[in-house]
């Protein structure tokens, strides 16, 4: 099932095949030196990536399962389709580009890395992110998020641009930042304040934010066909964490 | 605000013997005792004095005795002096109370109702000093049943990943920031040199220590910290934690001034940012998630080392243990209601969990019930003193043991419950440089082998004493104990008989 082409792209078509099998050709192929990667007919299988240590790149062709890329530590997987729950999950380094929408907890825990999303997530989107001396991972969403987005943050930076909001609707979610003491979350479009979690600080964009934006905004237009210009002319609120320590004062020693 | 709170301890210096040279002040991390300048004389504030006692080994002339204050309030069984000093606290601070180490209370342990069985007459007991003795446990995941190719007397049935311990006996998980480097080091290298295993605990594993890789477990936890491809790797088995016998259901808070910059390094967050382990782990909330990350672990490692579960021991540990396995665990760790901890509420210290005695056997009874013991190894922890409770957890069912406190001890500890305050004068539940040199490493690593010697020696003694010489003939071999004191459904659930019986 494994073909070599000519240009050393490897074809798979993982019709049926259990994700320890498509895992075990991926890291045959990957310790060949084989920079390209197509998996066609991607049917739920979980862990895609997950023991890949190398800067390869993977293109998946339908709806790859839970844990896409978890743990993962360079490749570049891109989704044409839809991902599913704990996408980039403790992930370390390297890139998740999803044409379609993701599910719950995407990014858990990420401390390094980058993630596209076109359209929607699930719950608890960029749930803990982390960052740590040159690593700062990063979130882009298109769409709107569910409740807990940016829950527990403790670095990186999570971007929602709301762009399949109708003109004034406000994003849905709520607890945005509950728990958060790191990182940074800009969010283009309307929330209310009882949207937010009590931890989280609102403010205007200054240029150094203008800066971020304009680079992620950027890749994130190139990689889906969109504008940059124009969603960075949308309204961007920026949320941060109010305390460092939100839970210092808990305590009697 | 006044504080209201008494002195805890008494500290009593003998004149004649006090030479007044400070030793007593410069091990004090408490700043109980210091030294007047004025009159020349080394004096002490009591009220600061935790009765940890390393003024009183380290005093030179034997002149500190550290005694506990009587107060004796109007005698009141209900109102005891822990439970005003605790309102005390409280009315001062208004926060939640925190303690260190485990539980103290006197919910019963019934390790100390269970008695061990030896040979007389009938059955002729070994002596181990003559006989070999065989203490060797595997863990992980035993096959159904095993096929021998015939022609190669080789064995046909693919085994899943085992460890070998040489002692049944593990170092339990302490995360690096709870206590030193030193003591990460004095367990890697003990664990090493007697061929047992270590956990990492969740803070990450330090670099010089990956030499001691295949002696160490992993801890993956709520916070993920220092949870990276060359960490999982680098173990021996990889550790899920799902809860702690000090604090189900609860997680933790490092705070920011213990993340020094050489905890930073191995949790992977920046120096002095608080380390929040949530309470659950937000990718496992049923059994079928656990399964999906035990699977993702096994995945980014292919396949090639154990994947732990640890939980603590709770009203429903059976049913839970039985999920747990059916996820995929190949080991299963219950962490019962003594087991320890660097900082925990101490409100659920107190009164979360379940005796681990208890938990084991219920555990093991369905593991059984079920026909999928053989699929996971049972670890017990919390409150295991000596190698008598380690054999009676190996006859209730347990394949191993793992130690924390015990270990500590060996290493200073005693048990003075400060770990919350990061000032331990032993220099083990710290981070501060100048008190982790209080335990060193080639020091530590000795004590803590002299310890597992000790047990192992007194573990062949009781197994040669039955008449057995392999420990794999004691686990799950419950008619080897029976109960004393014990009410029929004590004895119903741990399935032992009632001695004389």
């Amino acid at each position: 099932m494994v073909k070599r082409g000519a240009n050393s792209v490897v074809k798979m078509d993982t019709s049926g095949v259990f994700h320890r099998d498509i895992n075990a050709r991926l890291r045959y192929a990957v310790s060949d030196g084989t920079q390209k990667i197509e998996l066609r007919n991607v049917y739920g299988q979980r862990y895609i990536g997950t023991d890949l240590d190398r800067p390869v790149e993977i293109e998946i062709f339908g709806t790859p399962g839970n844990d896409l890329g978890a743990f993962m530590d360079g490749p570049r997987i891109i989704v044409h389709g839809n991902a599913q729950d704990g996408c980039g999950n403790t992930m370390n380094e390297g890139e998740i580009i999803v044409h379609g929408h993701a599910g719950d907890i995407i990014g858990l825990s990420a401390r390094g890395g980058k993630i596209f999303v076109r359209d929607d997530v699930g719950y608890r989107a960029g749930i803990h992110m982390k960052e740590y001396q040159d690593k700062k991972p990063v979130l882009v969403i298109g769409g709107t998020a569910q409740d807990f987005l940016g829950e527990y943050m403790a670095g990186g930076i999570l971007i929602l641009l709301g762009l399949n909001l109708s003109e004034g609707e406000p994003h849905k979610a709520r607890f945005i930042g509950t728990g958060m003491h790191g990182g940074v979350i800009y969010l283009r479009g309307n929330v209310e304040d009882y949207q937010l979690g009590k931890e989280v600080g609102v403010a205007e964009l200054e240029e150094n934010d203008r800066q971020i934006l304009h680079q992620f905004v950027g890749e994130f237009a190139a990689y889906f066909g969109y504008r940059a210009e124009e969603i960075l002319q949308g309204k961007f609120t920026k949320l941060f964490p109010r305390w460092l320590r939100p839970y210092g004062r808990l305590y009697a020693y | 605000m006044k504080t209201y709170l008494p002195a805890k301890f008494l500290i009593e210096r003998d004149p004649e013997r006090c030479i007044q040279c400070q030793v007593c002040v410069n091990q004090c991390t408490f700043d109980t005792h210091y030294y007047d300048a004025e009159d020349d004389e080394v004096r002490s504030r009591e009220e600061n004095c935790v009765g940890c006692h390393r003024c009183v080994v380290f005093c030179p002339t034997q002149a500190l005795t550290v005694r506990r204050n009587p107060l004796d309030y109007r005698e009141n069984y209900n109102w005891c002096p822990e439970v005003i000093e605790d309102i005390i606290k409280q009315a001062e601070t208004g926060g939640v109370l925190l303690t260190g180490m485990g539980n103290d209370k006197g919910q019963r342990i019934y390790w100390d109702h269970l008695v061990l069985n030896a040979s007389q007459v009938t059955n002729p007991s070994i002596d181990p000093l003559r006989e070999p003795m065989e203490l060797a446990t595997y863990l992980g995941q035993k096959p159904e049943r095993v096929e021998l190719d015939r022609e190669s007397s080789s064995l046909k049935t693919e085994l899943a990943p085992q460890v070998k311990l040489e002692v049944p006996v593990m170092f339990a998980a302490m995360s690096y920031g709870a206590v030193s480097l030193n003591v990460h080091e004095s367990l890697a290298r003990a664990a090493t040199e007697m061929g047992t295993l270590w956990n990492t605990g969740e803070g990450g594993l330090h670099p010089r220590l990956y030499q001691y890789g295949d002696n160490t477990i992993v801890q993956v936890a709520s916070g993920r910290f220092g949870v990276h491809p060359e960490y999982l790797d680098v173990a021996r088995v990889i550790e899920i934690k799902i809860g702690q016998g000090a604090k189900p259901g609860i997680g933790g808070h490092l705070p920011g001034e213990k993340v020094s910059a050489e905890v930073s390094v191995t949790r992977m967050i920046p120096q002095g940012t608080d380390a929040l382990s949530p309470a659950p782990q937000h990718d496992i909330y049923s059994i079928e998630d656990l399964a999906q990350l035990v699977y993702a672990l096994k995945e980014a490692t292919n396949y090639t080392k154990p994947v732990s579960v640890k939980i603590a021991a709770v009203h429903n540990s059976a049913a839970i243990a039985s999920g747990m396995v059916r996820a995929g665990a190949d080991i299963i760790v219950l962490d019962g209601l003594r087991g320890a901890t660097g900082a925990a509420p101490k409100v659920i210290r107190d009164n979360v969990g379940i005796p681990i005695e208890m938990a084991l056997a219920s555990v093991d009874t369905r593991l059984r019930q079920e026909g999928i013991r053989n699929q996971a190894s049972i670890v017990v922890s919390g409150g295991i003193r000596n190698s008598g409770d380690v054999a009676k957890a190996i006859a209730l069912g347990a394949d191993a043991v793992y130690i924390g406190t015990a270990a500590l001890v060996a290493l200073g500890c005693t048990v003075c419950q400060q770990c919350h305050t990061g000032k331990c004068a032993w220099g083990i539940c710290t981070t501060d440089l100048a008190l982790t040199k209080r335990v060193n490493p080639d020091i530590g690593a000795r004590r803590l082998a002299n310890l597992l010697r000790g047990w192992s020696l007194e573990l062949k003694d009781i197994l040669g004493g039955m008449g057995i010489n392999a420990l794999e003939s004691l686990r799950g071999n419950r008619l080897h104990l029976r109960g004393v004191g014990l009410t029929d459904t004590e004895l119903e659930i741990l399935g032992v008989r009632m001695v004389g019986n």
